[in-house]
């Protein structure tokens, strides 16, 4: 995936930051939802409703998410 | 709040919401950045390859990528991969391999400033304003479809969805200008991933797998052919399509293709921002090994509606406010996805839309400052003065793009009238523009009058056909013709007219000198050696191992 410095040459954040951030709040936003609805099934389920996607989804979103703002996590410029 | 096609939670809504502020957050986060011409207009040339392929390909994510393409699938079958391989892997390599040094090395600002460095003024002004014309068109449309699924999905007003939307995007590009609409479009290309992913891994389990889907469609559609790319193209009347093979080959694999991919501004400037010549080189190289695996989110999801919808689908025009085949893509969703992964999905759509329709702001608002209002009006003032101009040209191409909006309402088919604007414009550019860089004895006016006259015989064919069908026989050159058969034989002919006219004119025309042809013309530009590179480095063998795949999905689902 992109070889790019943390920052760029102008000091500011990558994007790859802004990536990751997104996508782990949105997975944990998913997951807790699954996580609810393991509990209190919608009145409609969706088909494959009972292979329970929004908890194996939304925990690859959180941990590709975990994985970009870790690797580009904004430090201080020496 | 009307008629929706889907029921969303508050947590979907959430979603969708922290998306919009997110995206605007990130043109304010970007503003203070963004001071010079060349950062607003050429995100200060700073990307990475990666940054600039993954945008390249988001700036192409329109609302025709996602919305259209399933639909067509499903009204065409896989044909319609046609236009994610042939019809684009050639010459996204050809763009990164052959033009991109011409581009890159005469360090020009936009595909008009380029036509201005190899043929002169009157190339480049007639290039500008069609591009322009072209743009708000396109961006009209991007903005119509994304208003009418948020009207089909949620029920949103269709106005009210078209002011939010375009407010957002005219907001992110006015702070943060080409930098904003490209860290956007790399978020966007994500989002468009995870969320319709999902679809197509719930739907391939659902159905058992490719072998599973095939049997399903047969059974749901006897007698008809969806799942093969090749082998009913012998005939115009023998495919659902109504196209030749050649006409796939030649049209759209070679003119449409290689006229959108390389010469169409709004993919080429996402490019232009990278920070070398081999980054330049490697972004669209990046970009075409995810365009090839698209049809897996966009394709798919057509191909599994024809297999699991316990009804069929019909053309907009006779659903009469039943679903019909534009709702294909939202109708998987609404099917598949529970709360949570709906919002995500939707917010894929939207992203989807958003980042095409930014990729027309953009490239509107560089053309527009740098190749009209520089070139015409005021030719000499402060950096910071055009960089005004560019956010005020932000504000006034939205503007116009809503009114497309309203406009394009009056067509039935956006498809068919987009493909028009392409073969109007792209093809005849095409022509220029490869004449140009391989080409030393294409003269200043055969630049100019190639393109003219290749333009207007394209708007000449449409309006033959507009106004006398029965025409379509001769361009096609077939009565069983269909209307993708005449764009695809437009294009070919427009390109052709536009490459006879520009030779002819050439013969007769004085040559520029070769001094002043370098950087702009193979044989008159020294091209940076690779040599020193890896073998893995080198953008050549990462474009043959996208051609090789290329080949192989063709042949595996000839």
């Amino acid at each position: 995936m992109p070889n790019e410095e943390q920052n760029n040459s102008s000091g500011r954040i990558a994007i790859w930051f802004f990536v990751g951030l997104l996508l782990a709040v949105y997975g944990i936003i998913i997951v807790v939802t699954g996580l609810y609805y393991l509990g209190s099934p919608p009145s409609h389920p969706a088909v494959l409703a009972n292979l329970h996607p929004e908890i194996w989804w939304g925990a690859v979103l959180l941990a590709i998410g975990l994985f970009y703002v870790i690797r580009f996590f904004p430090r201080k410029r020496l | 709040m009307s008629h929706r096609l889907l029921s969303v939670s508050p947590v979907d809504i959430a979603i969708i919401v922290l998306y919009f502020f997110t995206v605007i957050g990130i043109g304010v986060y970007l503003k203070r950045y963004t001071k010079t011409g060349e950062d607003f207009f050429l995100a200060g040339r700073q990307m990475t390859a990666w940054i600039a392929g993954l945008s390249f390909v988001a700036a192409n994510l329109g609302s025709l990528e996602l919305m259209g393409w399933a639909a067509s699938t499903y009204q065409y079958g896989i044909l319609a991969a046609h236009w994610y391989w042939i019809g684009a892997i050639p010459a996204m390599l050809f763009l990164g391999i052959v033009m991109m040094p011409f581009y890159y090395i005469s360090k020009t600002h936009s595909v008009p400033g380029y036509l201005k460095l190899r043929y002169g003024e009157e190339a480049r002004v007639f290039s500008a304003i069609t591009f322009g014309v072209m743009t708000v068109l396109m961006s009209g449309v991007n903005m119509y479809a994304m208003a009418l699924v948020l009207h089909v999905i949620l029920g949103w007003n269709i106005h009210v969805s078209i002011w939010i939307s375009s407010a957002t995007v005219c907001a992110y590009v006015f702070l943060g200008g080409l930098t904003s609409a490209i860290f956007n479009e790399v978020i966007q290309f994500f989002l468009i991933w995870l969320g319709a992913l999902i679809v197509a891994i719930l739907g391939l389990t659902e159905v058992g797998g490719w072998g599973g889907l095939v049997a399903r469609i047969h059974q749901n559609f006897p007698g008809k052919d969806y799942t093969h790319m090749w082998i009913d193209l012998g005939s115009f009347s023998s495919n659902p399509m109504g196209i030749q093979w050649t006409g796939i080959v030649f049209g759209l694999g070679f003119i449409i293709s290689f006229g959108y991919w390389t010469t169409d501004f709004l993919v080429v400037q996402r490019v232009l921002s990278a920070r070398n010549l081999h980054s330049a080189k490697m972004a669209p190289i990046i970009g075409s090994g995810f365009k090839m695996a698209l049809p897996f989110i966009v394709i798919l999801p057509g191909l599994l509606a024809l297999a699991v919808l316990p009804y069929h689908l019909l053309p907009a025009n006779l659903a009469h406010g039943a679903p019909s085949y534009n709702d294909v893509l939202p109708l998987m969703m609404g099917r598949y996805l529970g709360p949570g992964l709906l919002g995500l999905g939707i917010t894929a759509l939207i992203a989807g839309f958003m980042s095409g329709m930014a990729g027309n702001v953009s490239a509107f608002t560089t053309v527009w400052t740098y190749d009209i209002y520089r070139a015409l009006i005021v030719k000499r003032a402060s950096d910071q003065h055009y960089v005004k101009v560019g956010r005020w040209c932000t504000i006034i191409g939205v503007l116009v793009s809503i009114g497309t909006a309203y406009f394009a309402m009056q067509f039935q088919s956006i498809m068919d009238y987009v493909q028009a604007l392409f073969s109007f414009f792209v093809a005849p550019l095409f022509g220029t523009v490869i004449l140009g860089m391989l080409w030393k004895r294409a003269t200043p006016k055969a630049g100019f009058w190639g393109l003219l006259v290749g333009t207007l015989s394209s708007i000449g064919m449409w309006t033959w056909v507009k106004f006398d069908p029965a025409a379509l026989r001769y361009i096609a050159l077939s009565p069983h013709a269909k209307t993708m058969a005449q764009d695809m034989y437009q294009a070919l002919w427009s390109f052709i007219i536009c490459v006879i006219v520009t030779v002819a004119v050439s013969m007769a025309t004085e040559p520029k000198p070769k001094a002043e042809l370098v950087g702009l013309v193979y044989g008159a530009t020294e091209i940076p050696s690779e040599g020193h590179l890896p073998w893995h480095k080198r953008p050549i063998f990462w474009a043959a191992i996208v051609f090789v795949i290329l080949v192989f999905l063709n042949v595996v689902f000839a």
